[in-house]
């Protein structure tokens, strides 16, 4: 990196311009794979700094990575080409809420877990749940528009943001939307900004919106003999005229490895269990979930199993919560997909994994949001072997590419980052691409805020876990 | 080169880590000092890096050196991370890279390397020598300046308890079990040497209520600090001695009163290879081991006297995180009369005492002692209730350090349950 620009760094950061190896070995990893090593990081507390930075990066053409507690499953923060890496995580001075608007402001390193417990201290709720959300920050939930279990009932991050303050990529401040719900004035940049994974402009304080907490859960369990049925009874709950407020759905290889590792007393033999809840007035909540029995019982399915009390609502969530500790096996790594499919195809994308897993002779359980589609077949690898890495390589592909056959999506909440940027045409098509890049060039025609990410480089195909 | 680093450190365990973060709010050095490399995601990735030859082994040693080996990521981890065998590798490593004469190796041998290893020193040392010997050692700090004004150990010493002077095991134990359970003492050699009253207390606590209590004289130091400090043979040397001397008796169980030493003597089994004989003798020995907060957890007290206190309770993170001793000594803190258990935020979060960290680290342990003391503050109490002789020392350290040494009293859990009980010292 440029010597001047390193001096400019270091005479408004300080100390918190991070430059020894030891540091920069730090920055360059994420939840997902490969590392890599940044020419320093600026630990930045302020737009002003951030701003400073951004017009320093324009000047000398340099990368700029944003990152927050680079929990990320896509390689979002990764910093593939070097540069800056601009850490957000200890920027969590501003978090306040304005309970008569329903609304929290907050500064990007603010943990998305510290945004729901303030909301809830105010009887507010903030949906968007990734499963990371006691560790994550917003600025990250916001740059890849992170999702979670909620979003069959409540949607997504994006639906939850009503304004941004944002540095754009010649270092200028400006703010998107406001502090409406309602609000056409001009473009939708806040919507534009949301899930660009940090490649138009620098998120440095975002408005989100809340809504009243819901007053009681229940919870039901439901078994199923066959993948089919189970396909067919997400459906069938969603059309019976409940809203349930999660899905979530576990393979038979899921449930056995919950078995093995927490002795859970769960069928062996079942093709998968359904857990959904509904949320809202205790009263209605019974009545829910007997509409739910009775919409089920039509297509022949009885075994429903529903939480009596908190407890045991408690234990049927932690089967849900065993999964991600018992799929691992010591020395082996985790590889977490998120390809999504339209509601009724999801017993084929079952299908097809298992095919995969077969093919391939690998380790796969399947498991995910199944309200909304979103599966995360999870494949559990030894990364010291570069055969089974090939092999993870291809059905990793295999996956996506049937995901779009059936006309779902790469990603439904992780993001393309360094992941599934060579599929990326497969989905929206050479001229989608041209289109998004078209923007992308617009608005930092130097290309310095997050380099390498989204768009695949030319004649990049495949997919590629391991980076030396 | 590449292969023998690789396999000196845990390099196989670094691929558990999916680097997902969950270790992050927990971890007290990522709180204090705000950088990743001090947060276990980020040692686990430097010892990775090393491993790999990417960075030199000195490269790791800032970040390794500073870990309070809290352990309470492993607590949190959703991939069972054996992060504790990934930091002593790296520990090792880095001991066998270092050169000669560095302050911290000073520290050790004059401080336990002899003195722990030898009851008769550490009796002398309980008999007021410790003075003396703490002097030597800050003597040489000095020179080195590592720490600079005398008064950061001057703070220390303050902290430090009045001693009670130990009194000698009685060389005659009876080997024949006469109660329906047995427990072998395991007394330890700070706590001995520091507090022996404590341990007097637990062990006719134990006898009041009906436990046979025997307290051999064979049993030698468990081996923690020098486990910590990296090195191999002493601590598997120590660990044979105390396996061969309690495995002689009958005993249910092997009690102490101390967080630390408990969660060693709880893995000695880690330092034998599996399917040995000595595994398998290690196995019986850690299978039997059990925090004093256990045994008192099985007892139907009788609790004579109220405690009218508000108290918190600051867990030994080797307690909870290694031992995994979590409800015992709250449940019998909250069936205490008279006392006002309130729960402080990020109770579990280390201290900074973590064996000789404060020493060797003195102004990084004051900003994480700084952390736990705002929690205590807040929840205004006048007692803490502690359960290692370390974190004893920090928290009274802590009070100080706040000027409330007359709004707030440290007290170890088994002084608390004496006097609610009635066992009286002496």
């Amino acid at each position: 990196m440029n010597n001047n620009a390193m001096e400019k760094l270091k005479n408004f950061m300080g100390d918190r311009l991070l430059t020894e190896i030891d540091e920069r070995v730090s920055y360059g990893y994420d939840g997902s794979f490969g590392q890599y090593l940044p020419d320093c990081v600026v630990q930045v507390l302020s737009t002003e700094e951030v701003q400073q930075t951004v017009c320093i990066a324009n000047e000398y053409e340099i990368p700029l990575y944003a990152r927050g507690a680079s929990t990320s499953l896509s390689g979002g923060p990764l910093p593939v080409h070097g540069g800056i890496v601009l850490d957000f995580s200890q920027w969590h001075s501003k978090l306040e809420i304005y309970p008569e608007d329903l609304i929290i402001k907050a500064s990007p390193g603010v943990i998305t877990g510290d945004i729901h417990k303030l909301a809830e201290s105010y009887n507010l709720m903030y949906p968007p749940d990734p499963s990371s959300s006691s560790i994550c920050t917003i600025g990250g939930n916001l740059a890849e528009n992170a999702g979670g279990p909620r979003g069959v009932k409540y949607g997504v991050t994006k639906d939850y943001v009503i304004g941004l303050e944002i540095v754009t990529a010649d270092g200028k401040v400006l703010k998107t939307g406001g502090n409406t719900v309602k609000n056409v004035t001009g473009y939708d940049l806040t919507k534009l900004i949301i899930g660009s994974e940090g490649t138009l402009a620098i998120i440095t304080e975002a408005t989100l919106r809340l809504i009243p907490k819901p007053l009681d859960t229940r919870t039901a369990m439901i078994i199923f003999d066959d993948l089919y049925t189970a396909g067919q009874s997400i459906s069938k709950i969603l059309t019976s005229g409940v809203r349930p407020s999660k899905m979530e759905i576990l393979d038979r290889n899921a449930i056995n490895k919950v078995v093995d590792y927490a002795g859970l007393d769960l069928p062996r033999e079942a093709a998968a269990i359904l857990l959904v809840e509904v949320d809202g007035d205790p009263d209605v909540l019974s009545k829910e979930l007997d509409i739910v029995q009775e919409a089920l019982k039509k297509i022949g399915v009885d075994d429903i199993q529903i939480a009596s009390d908190k407890e045991e609502e408690a234990r049927l969530w932690q089967v849900r919560k065993l999964v991600s500790p018992a799929i691992v096996t010591s020395g082996y790594t985790k590889i977490s997909e998120d390809a999504t499919v339209p509601l009724s195809k999801i017993p084929d994308m079952f299908r097809k994994i298992d095919e995969i897993k077969r093919k391939y002779n690998l380790n796969i359980v399947v498991f995910g949001h199944a309200g909304d589609g979103n599966l995360h077949p999870t494949i559990n690898t030894n990364m010291r072997d570069s055969d089974e890495v090939g092999r993870v390589e291809d059905a990793v592909e295999e996956i996506f590419k049937y995901a779009i056959e059936l006309g779902g999506t790469l990603s439904g909440e992780h993001g393309i980052g360094t992941m599934k940027k060579a599929f990326l045409a497969n989905e929206i098509s050479d001229d989608g691409v041209l289109f998004q890049k078209a923007i992308k060039k617009a608005l930092d025609p130097k290309n310095i805020l997050n380099p390498g990410k989204i768009f695949p480089e030319p004649g990049e195909k495949r997919l590629v876990l391991q980076n030396d | 080169m590449t292969e023998t680093l690789i396999d000196k450190l845990d390099y196989r365990a670094t691929f558990d880590c999916v680097q997902c973060g969950y270790c992050l709010p927990v971890c007290p050095t990522y709180l204090a000092f705000k950088k990743e490399k001090h947060s276990p995601r980020g040692r686990i990735n430097l010892v990775k890096m090393a491993a790999e030859e990417k960075i030199s082994i000195e490269d790791m040693r800032e970040g390794i050196d500073l870990c309070l080996g809290c352990r309470a990521c492993e607590t949190i981890c959703p991939t069972n991370v054996r992060y504790g065998d990934i930091l002593m590798s790296a520990v090792e490593v880095l001991e066998e890279n270092k050169s000669t004469g560095v302050i911290e190796k000073g520290i050790r041998t004059s401080a336990f390397g002899i003195a722990l290893k030898h009851k008769k020193v550490l009796r002398l040392i309980n008999r007021g020598l410790y003075a003396y010997q703490l002097s030597g050692v800050q003597g040489l700090v000095n020179k080195k300046n590592l720490l600079k004004p005398v008064d950061k150990f001057n703070q220390l010493n303050k902290a430090m308890p009045d001693v009670v002077l130990s009194r000698r095991i009685s060389r005659s134990v009876n080997p024949f079990r006469n109660k329906e359970m047995s427990v072998g003492f395991f007394q330890g050699c700070i706590m001995e040497s520091f507090f022996a009253h404590i341990n007097s207390l637990a062990m006719k606590i134990m006898k009041k209520n009906g436990i046979q209590v025997t307290n051999i004289p064979t049993q030698t130091c468990c081996g923690a600090l020098q486990h910590h400090a990296g090195e191999a043979d002493r601590t598997l040397e120590l660990a044979m001695k105390n396996i061969e001397a309690y495995e002689k008796y009958d005993f249910d169980y092997i009690v102490n009163t101390i967080g630390g030493c408990g969660a060693t003597l709880k893995e000695y089994d880690k330092l034998f290879v599996p399917g040995t004989n000595w595994h398998d003798r290690a196995r019986a020995f850690t299978d039997k081991v059990r925090d004093i907060s256990q045994i008192m957890a099985m007892i139907e007290f009788d609790f004579s006297n109220e405690v009218n206190r508000r108290a918190v309770y600051q867990p030994s993170c080797h307690l909870e995180n290694v031992q995994k001793v979590f409800s015992e000594p709250l449940d019998i803190i909250r069936k205490i009369p008279g006392l006002d258990y309130v729960e402080m935020n990020e109770k579990s979060l280390c201290c900074g005492s973590a064996g000789v960290y404060n020493i060797l680290h003195f102004d990084e342990s004051m900003q994480i002692l700084d952390m736990k003391m705002n929690n205590v503050k807040q929840t205004r109490p006048d007692l803490i209730i502690t359960s290692n002789p370390g974190c004893h020392i920090q928290m009274k350290l802590g009070v100080e350090r706040e000027g409330l040494s007359r709004e707030i009293e440290v007290r170890h859990i088994v002084e608390v349950v004496a006097e609610a009980c009635g066992v009286m010292e002496g």
